[in-house]
């Protein structure tokens, strides 16, 4: 199967759908990648390092910094009254007057907050330096809980904006107080979702150099978008975006959306460089990581459904809080808005009621993390699901089964404005079932019930999101303030194809990679618009914001890549056929519209025989510009800028399609709860997608695999802590627990595939749906486990072992009254 | 015993992979980093820095360690391999090619760690379980794959050079 998968395709087979090995492999096999901290710097580069602040909430009275600008390396010391000078704060996508710099000025708002920056020869020496540093700081009352924190009475982090609720939306769509006055039950789950993290194991690079002239800044670092964020740096420096250059090298360690808070640091070493006279690098280490860079989202959720004796929802009223942190920023509060239009998750729900609430607190400000949005509405909405089943004795199956948009109805306008574009639902769940073998499941639950342990099943279905739409944010705003604002849409992909002078295919994309296997992906996807074999095709993924196609929705999350990047990469192959139809229509003696491309040859469908090789027919577009058809412009390259037709910006009843493109996951875990102990051992999991059409079948699964593994840690192990006073208590990899592989079992993986009307390739996104399914599905199946009487609202992840023995000795109390 | 004064540069000679190699650094200096910026073995990655993550393992004098928690200096005189040692004329090495197969990375950042780790494990441990593999594997830290693709390719290459009767060992 496999040694098949590499072989050349049929004449008529393609490339995409193989579970192709990848092209990035051998190089990082070899340990001869180039990753951020393994690329070349000019001579003369200084390290920096990052002073930051040991307290949540304090005034800095006074930093003096001359003790260690004595020390022996050490070049310069960038504090606050640097960056005031040089840069302005942050801009905010609410309006709130809140300032928030790359480096804290005055007053510190979280622990790990950026303090000083110490440049100096080499990064012993200026770590060294750090300690030096005389810092004075008036310790202020810290706001942790987001509830209390939302208090009226709380201490308050930005004076100027007077309440730490820095955003409170409400809106409606339908008429759902009428459906809850109606409703036979209501049903309600209280939940908390916690702050966790992808964690890398790269931690972030930056290498920043002023450059001289006015010319601006030039910076390597594995920054992995979202390129709109290029405009909220530019604008802190003061610069015309275009100076400032931003590269990335060919390989990342990972970012899993984590990566994108780099951009702060980005701009604090721009202005380090311009302070020391020389290109900084910055390494960040994985204490810094852990603290200061970002986290997800934390959210308190009231959830409530209105619902009829068999399970049939007829509305929703959401009540959502997020805690974003010490500071507002970008892309936040997309955590929330992201989710909006697909609020109603994979059901055929018409009314809703949401409130939204974004307060700060004396926490790390929160940012993309994989699933983005995604992790928090689900562990709602299935958790709810599942509640349904219990407080009316119904089959969850056949909640869901009730409660699905119905196979034929796509594509589906839900409430909120998402237009689900493909699926079936339904067939999905009955695949899932067959995969899990869920009638064996429940007979092992009832023998293991009947020997007194404690063995549950767990649900969960999930709708996708991928591709986002830019203008999904401003949903955060009135709709008055929107129109104000002018209109923002549309998710702009961009791929450049060329052909060189010997025929060779080089393609550029604008996605960013970060170990997904981009490379091979668009080589299988451009070998077949060119009648190629992948290993022709040259694919560039590193980044450079001079030289690259790019709009404001380049980079690496979202999962847009399939939909988007691959898209847009097969329309400017495309392109290039055309091109090259054109210039060898003449000599193969036929009409363009009759050349065939295969295996590297072009010819007239009526002449096979009398074939052009590839490159032949491609050099004359740079060897024979004279011979070209009138009106053919000379050389080969084509960039094709693609944005998905379906999305809009939010309409006058703040209806807003949020992403292009909707998959779906349904996801069973059976699993056991040892008494004694606490702990988890998953009996069963199986997890069925339809994510639309496959690109590579191994690359899909790698990413099923990854995030069902990323959703465990978050289910059972990951959460950032901090202590009552706002100190934080997950500084290290023996803190913050992650998945080994002694956690990790083998997921079973199953496929549909219901391409997307709304792509080029009919794909969709694969990468975060685990991550949303899977911490929900666990949660599921421990409350399962631990039977009814369970507090619904003691579900609270992660599900530690400490916190499953208390509701084990907490059900056994109950049983033994 | 060797005494190291601080602030001093000192001499620090390794075989790395295969080849005499030497370099200056503070007594202080972390192992990970002097292969990495003194010698420019860049293959070997830092994760933690306190341990824990393990792509910074290397075989020294025969054993996998973690080269983020030993000083340069103490590695003077030793031999010391590296992901860069694995692959002989280019080619990659059974069990680098297994990875391969086995879509065992997409990152790459924990691979070479993993590598050495499963180089020493298995030239100790010809006919591993699957539970033993895992075993030595929760000493790595892989945030993409989810482990499977790695479990199954150091399996099969285990299996791979049992049939071939062990000539491979690496």
């Amino acid at each position: 199967m496999k040694d098949d998968a590499q072989a050349r395709p049929a004449s008529q087979g393609t490339w995409v759908g193989r579970p192709l090995e990848r092209f990035e492999d051998e190089a990082l096999l070899a340990g001869r990648g180039c990753y951020a901290d393994d690329a070349p710097v000019r001579p003369g580069t200084l390290a920096a390092a990052v002073l930051r602040s040991p307290y949540a909430h304090a005034q800095i009275s006074r930093i003096d910094a001359a003790r260690a600008l004595a020390m022996p390396g050490v070049r310069a010391v960038v504090t606050g009254a640097d960056v005031e000078a040089w840069t302005s704060p942050f801009i905010v996508s609410v309006k709130q007057p809140m300032r928030h710099w790359c480096l804290a000025v005055d007053r510190v708002r979280y622990a790990g907050e950026p303090v000083a920056v110490v440049v100096a020869e080499d990064r012993y020496l200026a770590e060294d330096a750090l300690e030096a540093i005389e810092v004075d700081y008036d310790e202020l009352p810290p706001v942790i809980d987001p509830v209390a924190a939302a208090q009226p009475d709380a201490s308050i982090l930005h004076a100027d904006v007077g309440s730490n609720v820095v955003s409170d939306r409400s809106y409606r769509y339908g008429d759902p107080d009428a459906a809850f006055a109606e409703a036979a039950h209501r049903v309600r789950i209280d939940v908390r979702y916690p702050r966790n993290s992808g964690t890398p194991i790269e931690c972030g690079v930056v290498v920043a150099e002023h450059l001289p002239g006015g010319a601006g800044y030039d910076v390597l670092s594995n920054f992995m978008g979202p390129m709109s964020l290029a405009a909220v740096m530019s604008l802190a420096l003061r610069i015309p975006a275009a100076r400032l250059r931003l590269r990335a090298p060919r390989h990342a360690g990972g970012s899993f959306g984590v990566k994108q808070a780099l951009f702060p640091m980005i701009v604090a070493m721009c202005v380090a460089s311009r302070k020391a006279g020389a290109p900084v690098k910055w390494v960040e280490d994985r204490l810094e990581h852990l603290v200061g860079a970002t986290s997800a989202t934390g959210r308190v959720t009231t959830l409530e459904a209105a619902v009829g004796d068999d399970g049939r929802i007829t509305a929703l009223a959401w009540d959502q809080l997020d805690d974003c942190g010490a500071y507002l920023r970008a892309p936040e509060p997309a955590t929330f808005y992201r989710m909006h239009g697909c609020l109603t998750g994979a059901y055929a729900i018409a009314r809703l009621r949401v409130r939204n609430r974004v307060v700060l607190t004396n926490k790390t400000p929160a940012g993309l993390v994989r699933g983005f949005g995604g992790p928090q509405v689900y562990f709602a909405l299935e958790r709810l699901v599942q509640r349904i089943a219990v407080e009316l004795g119904l089959d969850p199956l056949d909640v869901f089964r009730r409660n699905f948009v119905p196979s034929g109805a796509f594509p589906y306008r839900a409430p909120a404005g998402a237009l689900l574009d493909s699926g079936d639902y339904a067939a999905v769940l009955e695949r899932a079932l067959a995969s899990a073998g869920v009638d064996d499941l429940r007979a092992r639950r009832s023998a293991a019930r009947s020997a007194g342990r404690l063995y549950g099943i767990g649900f969960a279905a999930i709708v996708e999101p991928s591709i986002s739409n830019m203008g999904y944010i401003t949903a955060v705003l009135t709709p008055e303030a929107r129109a104000k604002a002018g209109p923002k849409n549309g998710a702009i992909a961009a791929a450049t194809v060329a052909v060189d002078l010997l025929g060779g295919v080089t393609v550029g994309v604008d996605s960013l990679p970060q170990g997904q296997g981009h490379a091979t992906t668009i080589a299988q996807v451009v070998a077949d618009a060119l009648g190629l074999a992948p290993q022709d095709i040259t694919v560039d993924v590193e980044f450079d914001s001079r030289k690259d196609g790019w709009s404001v929705a380049a980079g690496n999350y979202s999962s847009r890549f399939a939909g988007a990047t691959a898209g847009a990469a097969h329309l400017a192959a495309l392109r290039v056929r055309e091109r090259l139809a054109r210039i060898a229509a003449g000599a193969l003696g036929c009409a363009p519209a009759d050349v065939v491309f295969e295996r590297g040859k072009l010819f007239a469908r009526s002449n096979p025989g009398g074939a052009l090789s590839f490159a032949r027919a491609a050099g004359n577009a740079h060897w024979a510009p004279a011979l070209l058809p009138e009106g053919e412009m000379p050389g080969l390259r084509e960039t094709v800028f693609w944005t998905p037709d379906v999305l809009a910006a939010p309409d006058g009843h703040d209806r807003v399609n949020t992403s292009a493109t909707y998959g779906f996951a349904f996801d069973v875990c059976a699993l056991e709860i040892d008494r004694a102990t606490g702990s988890v051992h998953i009996d069963r999991y199986a997890t069925t997608h339809d994510a639309g059409r496959i690109l590579n079948p191994a690359l899909a699964d790698g990413q099923v695999r990854g995030g069902f593994a990323q959703g465990l840690g978050a289910a059972l192990m990951e959460e950032f802590v901090y202590a009552p006073d706002g100190s934080f208590r997950s500084g290290s990899f023996a803190d913050y627990l992650v998945p080994t592989a002694m956690e990790v079992p083998e997921p079973a993986i199953a496929h549909l595939e219901t391409p997307s009307p709304f792509t080029p390739l009919g794909a969709k996104g694969i990468g975060e749906a685990n991550n949303m399914s899977t911490p929900v599905c666990i949660a599921n199946a421990i409350a399962d486990a631990l039977g009814a009487g369970v507090d619904p609202a003691a579900i609270e992840l992660p599900m530690t072992p400490s916190k499953i023995l208390a509701l084990v000795a907490a059900t056994e109390r109950m049983v033994s009254r | 015993m060797r005494r190291y004064s601080r602030g001093e540069q000192h001499r620090v000679e390794v075989v790395l992979d295969g080849r005499s190699r030497e370099g200056r650094c503070e007594s202080r200096m972390l192992l990970s980093d002097f292969l990495r910026h003194v010698l420019g073995a860049t293959g070997v990655h830092v994760g933690c820095e306190h341990g824990v993550c393990g792509a910074c393992t290397v075989i020294v004098d025969g054993v996998a360690q973690r080269s983020c928690l030993a000083l340069a200096v103490a590695a003077d005189g030793r031999d010391v391999r590296t992901v860069h040692g694995l692959a002989r004329d280019d080619v990659l090495s059974d069990l680098q090619q297994a990875f391969r197969r086995h879509h065992a990375l997409q990152c790459g950042f924990c691979t070479p760690g993993i590598l050495m780790s499963a180089t020493d494990f298995l030239a100790r441990n010809p006919a591993p379980t699957e539970q033993a593999v895992r075993e030595m594997l929760s000493g790595h830290l892989c945030r993409c794959t989810g482990y499977t693709g790695i479990v199954a390719a150091i399996l099969d290459v285990a299996a791979l050079r049992r049939e071939r009767g062990g000539t491979q060992a690496a």
